[in-house]
């Protein structure tokens, strides 16, 4: 009976655990539907370019509320996490705030949590009161109808009773400390706490011990539950910050890439020496891709894919956006999550049909982002500029629209006109290119 | 005005055995659009006045291919690609200056993997660097105290991290620079890229170059200034749309360093 505790722990951080891995697997698969792009070179800038702008949070402070209130979140969250260490060390082996050997160190730990985990509560609240009762535009836009708002709220409330149930069990902890209860030896300091134990004043010890236990377990299944919930959250930017912005493009932003199975065409095509009917090379490989452009999400790069994963729909870029600016439909923000819930339509499809994904006669474009939306963009980039963690919106919209004008010749036939003069006369225009210099003699 | 331009091409200069220091590339709207005809004309005044060594390619240059490319047009784009790539290589270019931000862009970051190498600036960092060597003098005559702002054009500013060329000219030219409310790395498009020029604005409340008129209008500038002749064309219909014609010219910085001349 001494060891049912630990065991309902240690069974309790293995199921986090195994379902946390499984998720992780999941994601990891749907990520890697997509096609290749390298995004693996350069690796000391891009890992200074991580620690600038995800760890150092460069980005988000650009709009200096939300990007403060942000900051006191996140490192809330990653220090008060170190508590985490301990309190799953405790469980396992049955022993009661193990690090307390640390003395004043240990004081000054448990102290700065106390305060971090306060200022994360007022943050946290802050952040409700921003989301649910000031109007700022990001957080009306229609995309966040429904779930996307709900995910948000469920995280802030989520929080808010994280950090009470740790203050709770600090409080309850100092308290039982007081009264000179032996399993509880003197350690920590309480400068946040002490203020709710007096709440606790005349509870009989077992009671403290039932309350400070009860916090403990709610606390850390608290913590095992939300893990897991992150796979299905727009929260998972905790986790794949880090990734995005190390594998962000680090290139100029105006460089859009250029597709090499077009360059071997129009190299062909250029070539006064190509056969056009020269069979080819022996064990050459078939470099004429199945299509071109993205017309679902399995025709994007793993990037993008990981980008809409790693998305907090925080709305910085639509909010950029000149045509969103000006009351056009297209979102930058909507982009990213209709990309993530399609490749978890695509996932979900994969996981009924035992790995391999049947037609549903359904893809990201039409289904998901409408043609209007993608001939809206003025490719101004201040989408990806605005975005805090690396995120390239652009990138999708002129995948997308490489789909619609060399699959489907489908662009705006005013655009039709613009590319037959260049095509014809080397100008949008109807102009002959021998007049070229005529404004020379004008 | 009266002053005959001299442009020379690069097959006159071929043809006598010589190569100019640096190749203009002029670009479909510097070489057909009447308002952008000026800023290639002021650009050429001021080669002229001093003396620069350049030519262009005249008949032999065809568009970069930039709207083809952000239209979705990967083909057209690599064909106006290659072909303007194998003009400028049999000519062995190796330094080319453009007022246009969207060439500019093309052939600086999108040329070189399939084979076009050069040197490209825009003609706002190409001033500045002879404003350096002292080749160039730039001083504040007619503009001098009068409320400037600038708009950073796109594919400069935000693609190419060149905020400071354009401000530096115009800080020469002894303005008083006032910033719009978005400017620099959020510095809001005039709605013309991404091969927005060349079609109708989908439905909206209101058209981005109107928007964008409305930040400058906001600032009380007696010249917007711009360094493409895209967002030159919106922002010049944005300000007859809030009416302001008489208070307010549009005009590239280049223009306005050529009016301080008076040349």
């Amino acid at each position: 009976m001494q060891y049912l505790p630990q065991l309902l722990f240690i069974a309790a951080l293995a199921f986090a655990i195994y379902f946390f891995a499984n998720n992780v697997r999941k994601l990891k698969r749907n990520i890697d539907l997509g096609k290749d792009v390298d995004r693996k070179d350069n690796k000391k800038i891009r890992f200074n370019q991580m620690l600038r702008v995800a760890l150092g949070q460069s980005k988000m402070v650009t709009k200096p509320i939300a990007g403060t209130l942000h900051v006191i979140v996140y490192v809330g969250f990653v220090i008060i996490n170190l508590e985490v260490l301990e309190i799953i060390i405790d469980g396992i082996f049955g022993t009661h705030r193990i690090f307390s050997f640390l003395g004043g160190g240990y004081n000054f730990l448990i102290g700065s949590f106390e305060i971090l985990a306060l200022l994360v509560l007022i943050t946290v609240i802050l952040f409700w009161i921003r989301r649910n009762v000031m109007n700022i535009k990001r957080f009306l836009s229609k995309e966040l109808k429904g779930w996307p708002k709900n995910d948000a709220n469920y995280i802030l409330y989520f929080e808010v009773v994280l950090m009470v149930l740790f203050l709770s069990m600090n409080a309850a902890d100092y308290q039982l400390q007081q009264m000179g209860h032996e399993a509880y030896v003197e350690a920590g300091a309480y400068p946040i706490s002490q203020f709710i134990a007096p709440l606790f004043e005349g509870m009989s010890e077992s009671a403290l011990i039932a309350l400070e236990r009860g916090a403990w377990w709610a606390h850390i299944l608290g913590i095992f539950f939300f893990l897991n919930y992150l796979y299905y959250s727009k929260h998972l930017h905790i986790l794949l910050a880090f990734p995005n912005v190390y594998f962000s493009n680090i290139e100029e932003k105006g460089k859009f890439k250029n597709l090499d199975s077009v360059t071997n065409e129009v190299k062909m095509m250029l070539d006064p020496n190509a056969d056009p009917f020269a069979e080819p090379e022996e064990g050459a490989e078939d470099e004429v891709p199945e299509k071109f452009g993205a017309s679902d999400v399995q025709d994007l790069n793993w990037f993008q894919l990981l980008s809409s994963y790693t998305c907090t729909e925080c709305g910085r870029c639509t909010s950029e956006c000149p045509a969103n600016q000006t009351g056009k439909k297209l979102s930058p923000r909507k982009i990213m999550m209709d990309t993530r819930d399609r490749l978890e339509e695509v996932g979900k499809n994969m996981d009924a049909n035992n790995g391999e994904f049947k037609d549903d006669g359904k893809q990201l474009l039409d289904d998901y982002i409408s043609r209007e939306e993608l001939w809206a963009c003025t490719t101004c980039n201040a989408c990806v500029e605005a975005c805090p963690v690396g995120i390239d919106p652009l990138s999708i919209i002129m995948d997308m629209r490489q789909y619609l004008v060399m699959e489907e010749s489908a662009a705006p036939a005013e655009l039709n006109n613009a590319m037959g003069n260049i095509e014809n006369n080397a100008a949008p225009w109807p102009y002959n290119q021998q007049d070229r210099l005529n404004w020379a003699n004008e | 005005m009266s002053e005959k331009l001299n442009v020379p091409t690069m097959a006159q200069y071929m043809s006598e055995g010589k190569k100019p220091e640096v190749l203009f590339w002029v670009g479909c709207a510097g070489s057909f659009d009447d308002r952008a005809k000026k800023i290639t004309k002021a650009f050429v005044k001021i080669l002229n006045n001093i003396g620069v060594d350049f030519a262009v390619l005249g008949s032999e240059e065809g568009c970069t291919g930039d709207p083809a490319k952000r239209a979705g047009n990967e083909f057209l784009f690599q064909m106006q690609a290659m072909t303007n790539i194998e003009v400028m290589n049999a000519y062995e270019i190796e330094k080319v200056v453009t007022t246009c931000p969207h060439c500019f862009n093309t052939l600086k970051n999108e040329y070189p993997s399939l084979g076009g190498n050069y040197q490209v600036m825009h003609h706002t960092q190409f001033l500045k660097s002879l404003l350096n060597e002292g080749k160039l003098k730039v001083e504040g005559g007619k503009y001098k105290g009068k409320r400037i702002t600038f708009h950073d054009p796109c594919y400069l500013g935000r693609a190419n991290n060149e905020y400071e060329a354009p401000r530096d000219l115009l800080r020469k030219l002894e303005v008083e620079l006032v910033e719009m409310k978005s400017c620099k790395s959020k510095g809001l498009c005039c709605g013309a890229g991404g091969a927005q020029m060349f079609k109708d604005a989908e439905k909206g409340d209101k058209e981005v170059n109107i928007h964008r008129t409305e930040q400058a209008v906001e600032v009380k500038p007696d010249v917007v200034a711009a360094g493409c002749p895209f967002c030159n064309t919106m922002m010049t219909d944005g300000v007859k749309h809030e009416g302001k014609e008489g208070a307010i010219e549009v005009l590239d910085v280049v223009e306005m360093i050529a009016n301080a001349q008076d040349l």
